[in-house]
């Protein structure tokens, strides 16, 4: 992918002239208004932006940026996105989709674009419900979850999405949420890493699903129960203002977190583990972690890059052409050929 | 013709044409066999045809019925249009091979067999309570019986080879005595050998000792017993560059071809399926022409990359068989709603479901022409060659990339597999149809219009990063001209109407005869992998004085503005077909004809004793 050069725009200039269609307080919403801030601060070009999606509330997402947008069919936006990105490197490939479209219908997609590695940022919208076919429970759905297909509610086990990106070698995993102020810097994080980000973003279905998220959420005493992660930072959440700050230390003893108490801002003296993006074995523990017991974990939870899918193609056609040439009339006289002349033939 | 004679050519020391079926176990290496006497057959200069009838499994359990694999060649001084009815010689490595293809021996035929291999085990595997060679069971054939597999070894017993590796020659040998058999050289296989193994130089040599021990074989045993040497001269072809050539290889071909004429890098994405695998091989290594080939996931994955290269500006295309295309279906849609260009290659095979993966059927042009939800036509192409394929891929690409619409290639399991001699074609004859892009805004009164159509009807294709021209598509109806999402009554009547008549108004030219008169009794009407049969029977007919003529068509959908004209200046039609009556029901369906089915679903071509029996009796009613 050559260096493309940053361009002045304003959030203005990656709206579109369309009506956006969501319910009135659909999360959806306030993630168009970040993908709308953050694109003009990465300096993104609109004409080389894409935005490719599958069927679902979130999938409508192309419609209202203004930049080139392929709206295409149910759980295969990887798919077409992968042809774009083996097409056309240089385009900056945004896919939208959801907990149904994504790991659902697409779950088998999913996995694939992850474990190529092909160079783009994946905002799976997770509202843990089908929003545009009216509230039947998702993959995500917790368990128990009534809904017009489960009236006593579900008893499928749900996916977690990361674990599930992460177990399909995604090297990015990214965790936000609809109104949280942190999300663009997500997004950031996403656009930068070269290679398939996986971004989880909770959002609030206000139908369907209203404020499943809240335990987490909900801005009263979000500090207590939200951990956001930083590279070299230590895992420190809670109440600054109240000196009421936590932190996860490390018990190698049975490999899990202990939430711990930090005593006058010394975190070393309390054990907390420092957060290291490019550990593996870390993201899968922090992706692990019980809600309830310990904080959401939230941000950049991991970021290893490795080369892309579309690099190692390029380079493997560029060693393939090497010193052949594409001449047509070459080819189609290949093998062994014979030529009939006006009365005999003779054999070449 | 030979293949009607009752004097098999064994007793004819110049036939015109002659039938040879190789017949072994899966593992006996009959493929390849076949493919280098195909190979040494073309360099004599003979017309040919041939038909490789192999197993859906890759090894089955050796010496069994059900492994058995053959391969069929028809070859002559005069011109071949089919793999031939009967076989005139048949090569059985083993009594499985034997019992399951005697029937089809000519009478009078010859027998050439490997009794090394009739023990007792082998027998009770393929099922006989005696010996076939000793019981007298072969009487009305000629039969030469010998030890291939001892004298193989013997043969190779210089290359310090163990007995298993030892026998994997004997394919060789028996080639070997079917090159002195029809008098011909036996340098290019050496040649080919060397080659081959240019790494295992003991192997190389233990072939070619093989190779030579089967030729010498055949002179001696010419004293002394029913093997004699047939001479078959070369055909009178036009004048030019000759080689073979497989349908799947001239797919490859025409799809590079037909990529560079539209001046586009072309994308491939295809999944693993018998027998539409070959394609993918074969352009995996064509990446010097601008090819990118990607393995999907699926199905579904590999149409939808397609599209989605093809949105980005490449010539997308796919390729699969009966149920990969069912899944791509949905796809299909989406490329018909966005109007994108875009080849789908099916290899058509028996069917429903998985069906018979590596037999013949011609039973998806109902899922061709009608199988997608919606209103969604796809123009559809036909081939009916090997040879033929790579005209049809251009074709293909040109509809493609001129209407801005998928497009559907129909080939066949036989038509895939299959090799004839094919002239190679001067790539300055065919006309460029380069592809254009909009780069400019297409509306002076404010933002571009995606869905503004030209003359033939087809939107502009835009490339994502052309400067002032973003705009949104998708599977969700739009507006005329903006694209914008528009559910409104008047907007989906004017789209759907816009997409057929698109499709309805693609030119193409119109339907000849291919042989016999414009007019007459009886228009024998096929498509596809049919064209050889119904050609020989057609033409054995006329020859015996019947008003039959044939008329093959290419362009399913659209069909040729003249076909109902043409079709109702015969008394009768009568349509062959490898499935239920299909095609049958698209001529009734677009043209108000009468045409009446003929048709074989046994997953084997048709014979041309067959078709000539269903003529007859069509004039005769």
């Amino acid at each position: 992918m050559t260096e493309v050069a940053k361009i002045e725009t304003t959030l203005k200039d990656w709206e579109t002239d369309q009506e956006v269609r969501w319910c009135p307080g659909c999360g959806d919403y306030a993630i168009l208004k970040a993908v709308q801030r953050t694109l003009p601060q990465l300096g993104a070009d609109p004409k080389n932006t894409v935005f490719i999606s599958g069927i679902g509330c979130s999938s409508r997402f192309p419609y209202y940026m203004e930049t080139y947008g392929f709206h295409t069919i149910h759980g295969r936006a990887p798919a077409f996105a992968t042809g774009v990105k083996l097409a056309n490197p240089d385009l900056d490939v945004w896919l939208v989709t959801g907990d149904g479209d994504g790991l659902s219908i697409g779950g088998n997609h999913m996995m694939h674009v992850l474990r190529r590695n092909v160079n783009m940022q994946i905002m799976l919208f997770n509202n843990e419900i089908y929003g545009l076919t009216k509230g039947q429970y998702s993959p995500t759905s917790r368990e128990h979850t009534r809904t017009p297909t489960s009236p006593l509610g579900s008893v499928d086990h749900p996916a977690n999405p990361c674990a599930f990106a992460l177990g399909s070698g995604a090297r990015f995993i990214g965790r936000g949420f609809d109104v949280s102020k942190n999300l663009p810097d997500v997004l950031k994080a996403a656009h930068a890493h070269q290679g398939a980000a996986f971004i989880e973003i909770f959002q609030n279905c206000i139908v369907y699903n209203k404020d499943v998220f809240d335990d987490f959420a909900a801005p009263k005493g979000a500090e207590d129960r939200q951990l956001w992660l930083e590279h070299g930072q230590p895992m420190l959440f809670g109440n600054a203002k109240k000196g009421d700050i936590k932190g996860l230390k490390l018990v190698p003893e049975t490999f899990s977190f202990e939430v711990v108490d930090v005593v006058d801002g010394d975190w070393e003296a309390a054990g907390v583990c420092v957060h290291d993006a490019k550990n593996r074995m870390l993201a899968h523990m922090l992706i692990e972690l019980e809600f309830g017991p310990y904080p959401m974990p939230l941000g950049v939870i991991y970021d290893d890059p490795k080369p892309t899918y579309e690099s190692a193609v390029i380079a493997e056609r560029a060693k393939a052409v090497e010193g052949k040439d594409n001449n047509l009339a070459r080819l189609l006289a290949k093998g062994q050929t014979w030529t009939v002349s006006g009365t005999a033939q003779d054999p070449v | 013709m030979a293949t009607q004679t009752a004097d098999p050519i064994i007793h004819n020391a110049s036939p015109d044409a002659v039938v040879v079926r190789f017949a072994g176990d899966s593992g006996d290496g009959m493929q390849l066999t076949g493919g280098q006497f195909t190979l040494s057959t073309a360099l004599a200069g003979n017309d040919l045809a041939t038909f490789p009838d192999f197993p859906a499994e890759i090894r089955a359990p050796q010496g069994t019925l059900f492994g058995v694999s053959a391969f069929q060649i028809n070859f002559g001084s005069r011109e071949i249009s089919t793999a031939g009815d009967a076989p005139d010689v048949l090569v059985a490595m083993n009594p499985a091979a034997l019992k399951v293809n005697l029937a089809s021996l000519k009478p009078g035929g010859l027998i050439i067999a490997d009794s090394g291999e009739f023990t007792k085990r082998n027998l009770e595997k393929a099922k006989y309570e005696s010996n076939p060679l000793e019981d007298g069971s072969l009487a009305q054939w000629d039969l030469l019986a010998f030890d291939i597999s001892a004298l193989t070894i013997e043969a190779v017993k210089d290359f310090g080879l163990g007995n298993k590796d030892a026998l994997r020659s004997k394919n060789m040998w028996t080639l070997g005595l079917a090159l002195w058999m029809f008098d011909r050289d036996r340098q290019p296989l050496i040649d080919w050998l060397n080659a081959k193994f240019r790494t295992k130089p003991d192997i190389a040599a233990a072939n070619v000792a093989a190779l030579n021990a089967g030729h010498a074989y055949g002179e001696t045993a010419e004293l002394s017993g029913p093997l004699k040497q047939v001479h078959i001269g070369p055909v009178e072809s036009a004048p030019g560059l000759y080689r073979t050539i497989t349908g799947a290889e001239a797919v490859s071909l025409g799809l590079v071809a037909g990529a560079q004429l539209a001046g586009l890098p072309m994308f491939f994405g295809g999944y693993p399926i018998t027998p539409a695998s070959s394609i993918l091989h074969h352009l995996a290594r064509l990446k010097e022409f601008g090819v990118t080939t990607f393995q999907a996931e699926d199905e579904i994955a590999a149409i939808c990359a397609s599209i989605g290269a093809s949105y980005a500006g490449q010539l997308g295309v796919t390729s699969s068989s009966g149920p990969g295309i069912a899944l791509k279906g949905e796809a299909m849609g989406l490329a018909v709603m966005t109007e994108m260009p875009l080849v789908i290659v099916n290899s058509q095979r028996g069917g429903p479901s998985t069906g018979l993966p590596t037999k013949t059927e011609q039973s998806d042009l109902y899922q061709a022409v009608y199988g997608r939800n919606g209103d969604a036509p796809i123009p559809v192409v036909a081939a009916s060659s090997p040879g033929d394929v790579f005209e049809c891929a251009i074709e293909a690409c040109r509809i493609a990339v001129e209407y801005m619409t998928p497009v559907m290639l129909l080939t066949d399991g036989y038509i895939a597999n299959a090799a004839e001699p094919w002239k190679v074609p001067d790539v300055d004859s065919f006309e460029p149809f380069t592809a254009k892009f909009l780069t400019e805004n297409n509306n002076p009164d404010g933002k571009v219009l995606p869905y503004k159509r030209d003359a033939k009807g087809a939107r502009p294709w835009i490339k994502p990063g052309t400067p002032g021209l973003m705009h949104r598509i998708g599977g969700i109806e739009k507006k005329e001209g903006t694209g914008n999402i528009d559910y409104s009554p008047e907007n989906h009547q004017a789209m759907t109407d816009a997409r057929k008549a698109k499709i309805d108004g693609i030119t193409v030219p119109d339907q000849g005869v291919t042989l016999g008169e414009e007019g007459g009794k009886l228009a024998v009407v096929g498509w596809g992998s049919t064209f050889g049969p119904i050609r020989r029977a057609v033409d054995n007919c006329r020859k015996k004085g019947l008003d039959v003529s044939h008329i093959h068509f290419r362009h399913i959908w659209p069909l040729p503005a003249n076909s109902g004209e043409l079709l109702r200046k015969y008394d009768k039609v009568l349509v062959p077909e490898m499935n239920t009556g299909q095609f049958k029901t698209v001529l009734r369906d677009q043209l108000l004809v009468d045409a009446q089915p003929y048709t074989k679903t046994s997953g084997q071509p048709f014979k041309i004793a067959e078709l000539e029996a269903a003529i007859e009796l069509a004039l005769a009613e």
